[in-house]
């Protein structure tokens, strides 16, 4: 997939402005973080569980290698094939293979987040193969040429109304007038129509949510069960995953099943989670023929070792999203490329290089719910901040920005300086803010600077005195 | 070099060791409990995922239910079965008026009764295994999905399922093509967050609880 995280500030702006997606958003900020809230609650052991799920990742990523040639071991003796692929295209070229010596004509899919990053629908459909999503929140979108918006509810930026009249568009041979008001006639309609899909699919492409390395299993995770009949019904299966996905034992993919449907859903677990185990066995009646695992890297194992390696914990449970602040005002098409929310900011620049994604890291008020409500306890908002460093160091940041900082930084580094100043300034602004006590707009700076903040509210003005001064008074007792 | 060598080598040059303790995790004190305090459990979690339960006495009952559930769901009398000896030495015979056959489930099936490896009480979850007898396609490609589970098959945690689980594959090595682990009905919340039942696996998971 093409990033235009670039964009992100115009990107950002037109979120805003999108009447529609605010009030999908609103969906977001409600549901998500209560139901999360009451499963966490219900599970007494649950802070351990992310102690024990920080750590099994920490020791797994301490020998990587090892591990995944465990995994690949496993693999081959249960009769399935595993494939090495150091980047997008390399991954994209091994898929097309499997299937052009399946003679595939259609590809059923299931969820897969890898499968985006190599963007393998395009290229699947430019080389004549059709791909069908089968999620129905990625059917929805599939069918409005749209990218997913949230890790686990890809459609979470549509409203039942544009579902609606997607499926008015694109299901041209069902009666015009039927009635689709209700969201379980929408569901019935696409379970109808995918149901043909299916059955007469060549090969199945699932992503995977872990990778055992004890019985050499890749595992997925859904509510719908259409990962279940896209890994089930057609005769090739492939598995997408990334490096980072690798856990050794059956028992340590306990500890992250625990966590992951209570941060992501808020549910004791999810409806299906299956583990697939090579092709189907000699006296077996169904299951695929054959079974594939892409095994991606693209730039995760450089991050192995640095102060960024703690985003390979990620187990993509989208809790991080769904408590972020900006990601509840933007959604998440405005980071401009596969991954959205603070995870997203984290983790694209790795992915896709700074210069690309620099804005990303500076989306974050840093507040820090991100990283309190992180199963694998990723430390968010510190990465963000060596992204900031380093945009600043290679000189990625805007001329204002780098000139604003170089100033306070001139201040910052004189405290004599620095006091008059900010005494000056709190002063002044107290004196203009008159009575109220507060600013329409900020005198003497320039309107561009500060416009953005004072056109939807106002500025509270700083009491007169500041922190040094009261601190002082309190100290000593004097006035 | 291959992908396959390139990966490892950037992934030898990087990798630091890690100072992470090796713990036990903790398991859940919720699913280490014993019998009847067990089963009660798996009933409450399973219930909670919105599946059905009906505790059965006696397995000769079976087939007489089955065509209850039938009758009580509008449903044409007739679906697919496992054909594991639990399933398959259950009365069929003295109630003819119920079709059925054996086989994986194709798009036609409406129903299907296969038999579970074993319940897990800490979530309310059945363990499913592939092979010959128990066909994946009978978990998913029917609107209702009826399962048989013996109440002593019920475990506490996902800890003692996989303990037997390797117990009964020869450590392993017989492992079968698919474990399914099923907790309750299929679902959808992908349009404005309302939950929908039966996206495209079954619309109602009925548990038969056999009590043996």
């Amino acid at each position: 997939m093409q990033p235009t995280s670039h964009r992100f500030i115009d990107n950002a702006h037109e979120a805003l402005h999108n009447e529609t997606l605010q009030q999908a958003l609103a969906n977001v900020r409600v549901n998500f973080i209560e139901k999360r809230r009451i499963a966490v609650e219900a599970l007494p052991e649950f802070d351990d569980l992310r102690k024990a799920g920080r750590d099994i990742r920490d020791r797994v990523l301490s020998d990587l290698d090892t591990h995944l040639l465990a995994f690949e071991a496993k693999v081959q003796a249960q009769g399935g094939q595993v494939h090495w692929c150091a980047d997008a295209e390399a991954a994209r070229k091994t898929v097309l293979k499997i299937c052009q010596e399946a003679g595939a004509k259609r590809v059923t899919k299931g969820k897969t987040m890898i499968g985006e990053e190599i963007g393998i629908n395009d290229y699947l459909e430019a080389n004549h193969i059709e791909p069908v999503e089968t999620d129905l929140g990625e059917y929805i979108i599939q069918l409005r040429h749209e990218a997913p918006s949230h890790l686990i509810a890809p459609a979470v930026h549509v409203t039942q109304k544009q579902v609606e009249e997607t499926f008015r568009k694109a299901h041209r041979d069902l009666d015009p007038k039927r009635n689709l008001e209700e969201p379980s006639s929408l569901l019935a309609e696409a379970r109808e129509k995918l149901r043909q899909r299916f059955l007469s699919a060549d090969v199945g492409i699932t992503g995977a949510n872990f990778l055992v390395a004890e019985t050499g299993t890749s595992v997925i995770v859904t509510n719908e069960g259409n990962g279940d009949l896209t890994q089930t019904l057609p005769r090739v299966h492939i598995a997408l995953a990334s490096i980072d996905k690798v856990v050794p034992t059956l028992d340590d993919l306990t500890v992250l099943l625990r966590l992951l449907a209570r941060s992501a859903t808020g549910q004791e677990m999810s409806v299906y989670t299956t583990l697939s185990t090579g092709p189907r066995r000699a006296d077996d009646h169904d299951g695929p023929g054959a079974y594939h695992v892409v095994i991606l890297d693209n730039g995760r194992s450089k991050l192995l070792g640095t102060e960024k390696q703690d985003l390979l914990r990620c187990i993509r449970c989208g809790a991080c999203l769904n408590h972020c602040p900006i990601y509840h005002a933007v959604g998440g098409h405005a980071y401009g490329w596969v991954y959205g929310g603070p995870i997203g900011a984290a983790l694209t620049p790795a992915l896709v290089g700074l210069e690309e994604a620099h804005h990303l890291p500076n989306a974050s008020t840093l507040c820090g719910r991100c990283e309190q409500v992180c199963p694998m306890q990723i430390p968010i908002p510190n990465i963000l901040r060596h992204w900031r460093e380093e945009e600043l160091r290679r000189g990625l940041a805007p001329v204002a920005m780098r000139r604003g900082i170089g100033i306070w930084a001139f201040f910052a580094k004189r405290p004599v300086l620095y006091r008059l100043a900010t005494r000056i300034g709190a002063r002044l602004l107290r004196n203009f803010a008159g009575k109220k006590g507060r600013l329409a707009r900020v005198p003497l700076a320039p309107p561009v600077l500060t416009q953005g903040w004072t056109d939807m509210r106002d500025l509270p003005a700083p009491s007169g005195k500041t922190f040094h001064a009261l601190y002082r008074q309190r100290r000593t007792g004097s006035s | 070099m291959s992908d396959r060598d390139n990966i490892l080598a950037s992934i030898r040059n990087h990798k630091r060791p890690s100072g992470a303790p090796v713990v036990t995790p903790p398991t859940p004190a919720r699913g280490q409990v014993e019998g009847e305090e067990r089963r009660d459990l798996f009933v409450k979690m399973a219930t909670a995922a919105a599946a059905t339960i009906e505790v059965v006495d006696d397995p000769e009952m079976i087939p007489e239910l089955v065509g209850q559930y039938l009758a009580r769901h509008n449903l044409p009398s007739r679906l697919v079965l496992a054909s594991d000896a639990m399933v398959a030495n259950l009365p069929w015979a003295d109630h003819p008026m119920i079709a059925h056959r054996t086989g994986p489930a194709t798009g036609q099936d409406h129903v299907a009764l296969t038999s579970a490896f074993a319940g897990i009480a800490e979530t309310g979850t059945l363990a499913l295994l592939s092979g010959p007898e128990t066909p994946t396609t009978l978990n998913f490609l029917p609107e209702h999905s009826l399962i048989l589970l013996q109440a002593s098959a019920i475990r506490g945690t996902y800890e003692e399922l996989w303990r037997d689980l390797r117990d009964a594959t020869n450590g392993g090595a017989d492992w079968p093509r698919t474990v399914n682990l099923i907790t309750g009905p299929s679902r959808s919340a992908d349009i404005e967050q309302k939950l929908l039942m039966g996206a495209h696996g079954p619309r109602k998971l009925h548990i038969l609880l056999l009590n043996d």
